[in-house]
């Protein structure tokens, strides 16, 4: 009895719930896109985005409107850029996406330490887990609730457009429409994550649980499903870990989906036979 | 006419790259045509152009009278990739990539109808891939993948075709199962152009030509313009050319000769007398 009591304690108190709260609405959405951009080969972007959101949060502060709106605005201005940049130079993606997230990231710094915030880098970059208000809470939820209505209804949309654009393109849809739309949902994921879980979390959450899925399976409908099942299991377990290790929530969750990758990669390079394998 | 017409267009990318000058073709209803050049010529670029994929920076494409955007919305082209543009990891299997050639036709949820199924499996079967609808597309010889792709196209029912290199690491069997499916589309009224740089099973199977190196060279039926002289303009210095004369092909007086062009594929055989050109500034 006493060891089932131990064992519900971290449930008992009112953070832990909201804590367990909190990620189900982050862990959904970000598992959801996460299959998206690993197959896109954005994996990265998820990165850039997060990054590039602190100065949007520092502006919003100074001039006084919540910074969900800056945070936003800033994680699409991150992604046009990059788009504009290397449709219009000789540059490659990711090193545009390398310069424009390390340099927005940057201007956040220099903004944040040039004046008196209450903003702490610390919450943006390792969340506040614990620390979660009814407010963040219905905030997130809405969030991660209407990312999950545009997956699924957009979802086939996306499908072709990630897999063959040309062919998207013959079908007459709106080709970098839906690229735009698919950065679009990408940054309000992450802002909608951000508070809660903080950056480097977010990154994790944007890019393990697809890798994991995608691992396991060859079709993309049970890649989503599993990729959200991972992340679940994954981030239960990792706060509910926290609490006996006495660790900080999210890098525990990271800790926890790494293993999870290592087994699920272990596990099939042990099942295949290594013709597969090479290609 | 009506048909897919280009009409004097040139694309210059953004990096200032000139790709494609003053280009002019047409391609009648229910034709096949080659478009033929060595690689680097512009033969990417006219597709992209002709599915508004780049911006034109002079000229006009026109596609059944209708605009391209306007076109591309009425499903009216459908386009079979090169190998190496998919992503052959992606996690579909062989029916959802054909499945995918069905979108057109669907509402915006997407949810296949029954007549889709059904279009699907003809589209497999044409192919002769129906044993492998449940594979993952990773798992095919080169000419399987081509023909899942040809599949999708079938299964679209566009009245344009566009094949970017079909015949590039495919092996014979397939080469020929290819031609034969474009022929029966070819039948039923399509306008179906193929670019290759396979020049030999050009005459076989394409009714026309559309010879490109950065601009138009020479368009038309195959019989007109696909010459010794127009290929060779064409390609350059970049041909393997045998000409087998005299002794080593006849016992007699005949002057005919045997003229064999290749690059890396199939080559070209044309043989009889050699027109008199003397008079050709080389």
């Amino acid at each position: 009895m006493e060891i089932i009591n131990y064992l519900l304690e971290p449930f008992t108190y009112g953070f832990m719930q909201k804590a367990f709260i909190i990620i189900f609405f982050v862990s959904i959405p970000t598992a959801l896109l996460s299959c998206f951009l690993v197959l896109k080969g954005w994996a990265l972007m998820g990165d850039s985005v997060a990054h590039s959101i602190l100065p949007g949060v520092v502006i919003s502060y100074i001039i006084g409107i919540p910074f969900l709106i800056g945070a936003f605005i800033a994680g699409i201005v991150s992604s046009i850029l990059t788009g504009f940049l290397s449709e219009n130079s000789r540059i490659k993606e990711d090193t545009v996406m390398g310069i424009v997230f390390s340099s927005m990231f940057a201007l956040g710094i220099v903004l944040i330490s040039k004046i008196d915030t209450s903003v702490h880098l610390d919450h943006i970059l390792f969340g506040d887990l614990l620390g979660i208000g009814s407010f963040e809470i219905i905030q997130t939820g809405l969030i991660g609730l209407s990312v999950l209505i545009i997956i699924l209804i957009k979802g086939p949309d996306f499908m072709v457009y990630v897999f063959d654009p040309m062919h998207a393109k013959a079908l007459g849809m709106p080709v970098s429409f839906l690229r735009y739309a698919l950065l679009a949902v990408l940054s309000l994921t992450i802002v909608g994550a951000l508070q809660a879980v903080g950056m480097i979390l977010v990154i994790a959450l944007l890019i393990t649980p697809a890798a994991i899925a995608h691992l396991l399976t060859n079709r993309l409908n049970q890649m989503i499903k599993l990729s959200v099942c991972i992340s679940l299991v994954g981030c239960f377990t990792g706060i509910y870990l926290s609490y006996f290790i006495d660790s900080a929530p999210a890098p525990t969750i990271i800790v926890v989906l790494a293993i999870a990758f290592i087994v699920a990669f272990i596990s099939v390079i042990s099942k295949k036979d290594p013709i597969i394998l090479n290609n | 006419m009506v048909g897919l017409v280009v009409s004097d267009i040139t694309v210059i990318y953004k990096n200032g790259h000139l790709a494609l000058h003053d280009a002019s073709f047409d391609l009648p209803e229910g034709s096949i045509t080659a478009l033929v050049g060595v690689n680097g010529s512009g033969k990417s670029t006219l597709f992209k152009s002709i599915m508004g994929f780049v911006s034109l920076n002079k000229g006009e494409v026109r596609i059944l009278g209708h605009s391209v955007k306007k076109a591309l919305k009425s499903n009216l082209v459908a386009y079979v990739p090169q190998n190496e543009e998919i992503d052959w990891n992606f996690p579909v299997l062989v029916k959802d990539v054909v499945m995918m050639g069905r979108y057109g036709h669907m509402n915006f949820l997407k949810i296949p109808k029954k007549i889709d199924l059904e279009k699907v499996s003809n589209a497999l079967d044409k192919v002769d891939m129906s044993s492998y609808a449940n594979s993952q597309i990773g798992e095919l010889s080169g000419g399987q993948k081509k023909r899942v792709f040809i599949a999708r196209a079938l299964a679209q029912e566009s009245r344009v075709v566009l094949l970017d290199e079909p015949f590039t690491g495919v092996d014979v069997k397939t080469e020929e199962q290819i031609m034969l499916l474009l022929k029966d589309m070819r039948s039923e009224g399509k306008i179906i152009l193929v670019s290759t740089h396979n020049l030999g099973s050009v005459p076989e199977f394409c009714d026309r030509s559309v010879l490109i190196n950065k601009t138009v060279l020479a368009q038309g039926t195959t019989k007109e313009i696909y010459t010794q002289e127009n290929l060779q303009l064409t390609f350059g210095g970049v041909l393997r050319r045998f000409v087998l004369t005299g002794k080593e092909l006849h016992d007699d007086d005949d002057t005919r000769e045997v003229t064999i062009l290749s690059d890396d594929e199939r080559p070209v055989v044309i043989y009889g007398e050699t027109e008199n050109n003397d008079n050709k500034n080389d």
